[in-house]
């Protein structure tokens, strides 16, 4: 059963990836971007990593696919031009995956089958949160508000 | 379900992402491939959080966490120099953006 969601799983997640790397329309390109990080969720939830899961449908399919589509709306001049297409790119793409396949095959430690293991409560990762990371935590959510203002400094309009 | 074949699978997001971001145009497309490689980066915490034996912390699903929030941080601020830019030059492709071309 688990098999067979992960064949599935692996499909939806890759052909979607392809199409928003290669699809010629933008905003067909977005959904399938949205699309795979559905898969990507479908991924943690099958390796036991639920609120992972949670997380990134909210931010990434709620909020940056969202963002996508308005800028891709507000930048639409020239939308419908044929986009040039550098080929040159796929050697390098195709190479760096050959390489990575490479050292995964011949790394001979890698276990096969995964553990048993407790679900991880959302209860213990608040815990963790607040007492051994919180220091990220912290850098973190400075990092939002700097990216916040940032944002809203680039677009605001300029008063001569 | 192994720990190689789930390593492959990340490797092959990463590698459509690098893709995306090397050979086309548009600057929103490059936004989108660094997404996906960092999803597929992503993808390879969770994997060796849930195939190695298990400390006393998640720090896989920890470290996965901030790099969620990291990268939304990262796409708020792409997405905005991509609407200046636009703004300057009426023009979303990066081969036109070579003013600083010696």
């Amino acid at each position: 059963m688990s098999s067979i969601a992960f064949v599935a799983i692996t499909i939806l997640t890759l052909a979607a990836a392809l199409a928003a790397a290669t699809l010629q329309k933008l905003m067909h390109a977005a959904l399938s971007f949205a699309v795979m990080f559905v898969g990507i969720s479908a991924f943690f939830f099958l390796l036991g990593a639920e609120f992972v899961g949670l997380v990134q449908i909210f931010v990434y399919i709620g909020a940056v696919a969202v963002l996508i589509v308005f800028t891709i709306l507000l930048t639409r001049d020239d939308v419908g031009k044929v986009q040039s297409f550098n080929w040159s790119g796929v050697i390098v793409a195709i190479a760096v995956f050959a390489g990575l396949v490479w050292a995964i095959a011949n790394t001979k430690s890698l276990p096969l089958t995964p553990p048993l293991i407790e679900p991880v409560r959302v209860q213990r990762i608040g815990e963790l949160l607040m007492t051994n990371y919180v220091w990220p935590l912290q850098c973190v959510g400075v990092l939002l508000t700097a990216a916040l203002i940032g944002a809203l400094i680039l677009v605001m309009e300029e008063k001569t | 379900m192994t720990l190689s074949i789930l390593l492959v699978v990340s490797a092959a997001l990463f590698c459509i992402g690098l893709l995306a971001a090397l050979s086309r145009r548009h600057a929103i497309f490059i936004l989108i491939g660094i997404e996906m490689m960092l999803a597929a980066a992503n993808l390879n915490f969770i994997a060796f959080w849930r195939f190695a034996p298990q400390p006393a912390q998640p720090t896989g699903v920890m470290v996965a966490i901030f790099a969620i929030a990291i990268a939304a941080a990262e796409a708020a601020v792409g997405l905005a120099m991509v609407i200046a830019v636009y703004r300057h030059f009426r023009s979303t492709n990066v081969d036109q953006l070579d003013r600083l071309k010696g």
